[in-house]
């Protein structure tokens, strides 16, 4: 039997500017049902989900909430119609308490009690099976707990209906599953679930259906059990791809980077790596996995020279002089002309790398300004680069001058990555190159990177999807809370094994310390 | 001992203009503005002040001084508040930038006060613009604070915006932390796409607390041409009460219950030159930088914590605009 309808969508197109965002779709999300949107980067589907949580209104079309048409002008009116969405980027407010958060801007009857909303908040929890501190900080909090909040408002607020978007992008497997089991208890419940996401086998695993858009246009709904990854990806891309990453075998390594016991400490005085040691090869993709905030960062602007560490060494093999240099005593620029390389995605994408406001021409020159005569700029080859770069990457820009804060969040990323590789590196570090990317754009950068293992560089590739990193990578090396917790073969491993070591380290004497 | 207690109420004479301002200001900066006007703002509510009593001390056949109050009052705050209203067009709806917007205001308001406090006699064809009997009424303090020794002198030897301060400050300070209200104000200002998506009206709070803030802020002009000058207005001699009022916010980390004693701080540093003997001139002007040192310590304290509570708003100064990404 068919579930009831809780949103119909008819017709829904939306404009910004000249460029159209959705054309004409139509779509129906069902009371106690999982409901996927699946799609690539810019196909308009978080677009169209903020239309049905009031944050944008749409230009044509009918929305639809249990039969009826529904004027939603504001996300206040789309709570009022039930509906709840969780945004990609959280919305909550850091000073304040989880509670707080929840209870923002809700008009309830009687007195402000903060005490009897963390009641409430404490029976949600129970009945969905949430893990939650009502009175904790927002900014003490992991993201993983952060999401919860925001899964728990929607839910107070009394929605029937709950949009998530990318929810799993900044999960560990456990957390992913454990979510996914909350989701579970919603359907079962009742709720109408949208889940928007770029992870097939999450599609496969979570929902009952799959809606799919192609560039801002609705190409059609099947039922997940009819589904596979590759006719999924189908639809989606609208060409047949291949789904299997490459991995060239690796050949002519030799050592290029090597560390040894290196330690550092944040200001705070918080020890953020200990006891670091690895060496990265030439020729060779090195995997760096773990959760978020265990020292990856850290890591990597260590060896780009961007932190001081506190004791150890970092070794480079000078493949031009065949000396051996460290790093140690070396400037961040002298460090990036011996071909030391480090691009780094941040959360926000724009916090680190990119100026926002700036076009690409000026963000390639960003890297180049001391090159050229005189006082003055030379535009002619960044701007060439620039060009060279939207082409190969396929990047969707009105132009190279368009301020790349403009641009959706994967062609940022590929400007980003695509700046770093034009310098040809010996030591490429990637850090969350693919984060939220559509499969289309990852497997260009996945490509990237492939290139250059070939061509001899030693590639640092510190990744969140596991699947990803188990296909890509020759070696892993797993990180938690600062330390090493093991470095396996990418082609022996499995996800579980690295499950584990991410949460898990040996320490000094033997037991196993968990988080 | 009566030295000591005279000098302390001067100093709270001086802190009433700084502490309606900083309050006013708390208030503004809560909902995400960043209101650099507030000195003009200040200036304009305590010249319509005087202008309003002017008018009715000198049209009525018999004027009361009860009366008077009033109307000058509801002036103030109505112009205070209209002046904000201006800040809030410019910067919420038209999304121009807080500290430009800001600094126009201010320069509006002050020549506003210049011009119209300078004027008023002549504009009406009087000489003497005195509004004695309102100063009188505004002066007046409870009957039993004579006999009441040092305490009386400092505490209760002051008119009823005396009081009126500390109750708007308690209260600004108690809605903030402990009302629904309060709890949507703080989200607009530190993060107001979370606000709108919650459902609240962002708009609506951001030009609610700035014309609220300013209209009290309006309400320090008029202690100073009330009570502090009785009833004329001198443009130079209110100086830098304004952005004192401004410094006091960082001060207090924006906590108006705070403002209380930090208001008492630096009015008493404000006026400390006058009152500590044998100082040369140079001396003098050292002496009057205090309020603005200890301003710039707390700033370095602050941010040297890094304690979250104690940052500012963290969409201070930033339009909002939903549709922006």
């Amino acid at each position: 039997m068919e579930n009831k309808a809780a949103i119909e969508l008819r017709g829904i197109t939306k404009r910004f500017g000249s460029v159209v965002a959705n054309e004409n779709i139509s779509l129906t999300i069902r009371k106690g049902e999982i409901l996927s949107v699946l799609g690539e980067n810019g196909s308009g589907k978080t677009t169209l989900m903020n239309m049905i949580a009031g944050i944008y209104h749409p230009d044509e079309g009918q929305i639809l909430v249990n039969g009826e048409e529904a004027a939603i002008h504001s996300p206040k009116d789309a709570y009022d119609y039930k509906i709840g969405m969780i945004h990609q980027h959280f919305k909550l407010v850091n000073v304040l308490t989880a509670t707080e958060n929840i209870i923002l801007g809700l008009k309830e009857k009687g007195r402000y009690n903060v005490e009897k909303s963390a009641e409430r908040i404490k029976q949600i929890s129970n009945a969905y099976g949430f893990e939650i501190d009502p009175h904790k900080k927002i900014y003490e909090m992991s993201v993983s707990e952060k999401q919860t909040v925001e899964i728990i408002k929607v839910i107070y607020r009394g929605a029937e209906i709950l949009i998530l978007d990318e929810p799993t992008a900044v999960l560990t497997p456990q957390e992913t599953v454990k979510l996914f089991q909350i989701l579970r208890n919603m359907k079962q419940d009742g709720k109408a679930i949208v889940i928007i996401t770029h992870k097939l086998h999450e599609v496969l695993s979570i929902s009952d259906k799959v809606a799919v858009l192609r560039k801002g246009k609705y190409i059609g709904t099947v039922e997940t059990q009819n589904a596979t990854e590759k006719s999924l990806t189908e639809m989606m891309v609208g060409k047949a791809v291949s789904l299997n990453i490459e991995r060239p075998e690796t050949k002519n390594q030799e050592v290029r980077l090597s560390l040894t016991n290196v330690n550092m400490t944040n200001k705070e005085g918080v020890a953020m790596l200990k006891n670091v040691s690895f060496t990265a090869k030439s020729g060779e993709i090195l995997g760096i996995a773990g959760i978020a905030g265990s020292g990856q960062k850290e890591l990597l602007e260590s060896i780009a020279g961007l932190r001081q560490i506190q004791s150890g060494s970092i070794l480079y093999q000078n493949p031009q002089t065949g000396k051996e240099e460290n790093l140690r005593d070396k400037t961040p620029m002298q460090i990036r002309n011996l071909g030391v390389r480090l691009s780094f995605v941040p959360e926000d994408r724009l916090g680190m790398g990119l100026v926002g406001n700036m076009g690409i021409t000026d963000n390639m020159m960003l890297r180049s300004y001391k090159k050229g005569k005189g006082a003055f700029l030379q535009r002619k080859q960044p701007k060439s680069l620039a060009e060279k770069i939207i082409r190969e990457l396929e990047i969707v820009t009105p132009g190279s001058d368009t301020p790349v804060r403009r641009l959706s969040g994967g062609n940022v990323q590929k400007v980003l990555v695509g700046r770093e590789i034009e310098a040809a590196p010996t030591v490429l570090m990637a850090a969350y190159p693919v984060r939220g990317l559509d499969i289309n754009s990852s497997y260009t950068i996945y490509n990237l990177l492939n290139k250059q293992k070939e061509n001899g560089t030693a590639v640092i590739f510190v990744g969140e999807d596991l699947d990803v990193l188990i296909e890509l990578c020759d070696r892993i090396l797993v990180m938690c809370h600062g330390q090493i917790s093991g470095i396996v073969d990418g082609r022996k491993t499995t996800k579980e094994d690295i499950g584990i070591m991410m949460t898990t380290v040996k320490n000094e004497t033997g037991n196993e310390e968990s988080k | 001992m009566d030295a000591i207690a005279y000098f302390l109420q001067r100093t709270i004479a001086q802190a009433l203009p700084l502490l309606f301002g900083s309050t006013g200001e708390i208030l503004t900066e809560k909902s995400g503005n960043l209101n650099l006007g507030i000195p003009g703002i200040m200036v304009a509510g305590g010249v319509a002040g005087m202008i309003s009593a002017t008018v009715y001390e000198k049209t009525a056949a018999n004027p009361i001084g009860i009366v008077s109050v009033c109307i000058s009052f509801l002036f103030a705050i109505l112009c205070a508040g209209l002046v904000s209203l201006i800040y809030c067009f410019l910067t919420v709806t038209l999304r121009a930038n807080q500290n430009v917007t800001g600094l126009a205001i201010t320069i509006f308001g002050t020549g506003f006060g210049n011009f119209f406090g300078g004027a008023i006699g002549k504009l009406m064809g009087i000489n003497d613009i005195s509004i004695l009997m309102t100063v009188d009424t505004y002066k007046k303090t409870l009957p039993f604070a004579k006999n009441l020794g040092w305490f009386g002198t400092i505490f209760l030897e002051h008119g009823f915006l005396f009081y009126l301060s500390i109750i708007i400050a308690v209260l600004a300070a108690y809605i903030l932390k402990h009302t629904r209200t309060g709890l949507n104000l703080r989200a607009v200002g530190e993060n107001p796409a979370t606000a709108d998506a919650a459902g609240i009206s962002v708009t609506k709070y951001k030009y609610l607390a700035t014309c609220i803030g300013g209209s009290i802020a309006g309400l320090g002009g008029l202690y100073y041409v009330m009570d502090y000058s009785r009833g004329t207005w001198d443009t130079q001699s209110f100086g830098e009460r304004g952005w004192l009022s401004i410094a006091l916010v960082i001060f207090v980390i924006w906590n108006p219950d705070l403002a209380i004693l930090g208001a008492a701080l630096f009015g008493g540093l404000y006026i400390a030159d006058v009152y500590v003997p044998g100082l040369s001139g140079a001396q003098k002007e050292l002496f009057k930088m205090l309020p603005y040192v200890v301003t710039i310590l707390v700033l370095i304290l602050t941010s040297r914590t890094k304690k979250k509570k104690n940052q500012p708003p963290e969409s201070l100064g930033i339009p909002y605009f939903r549709e922006d990404r």
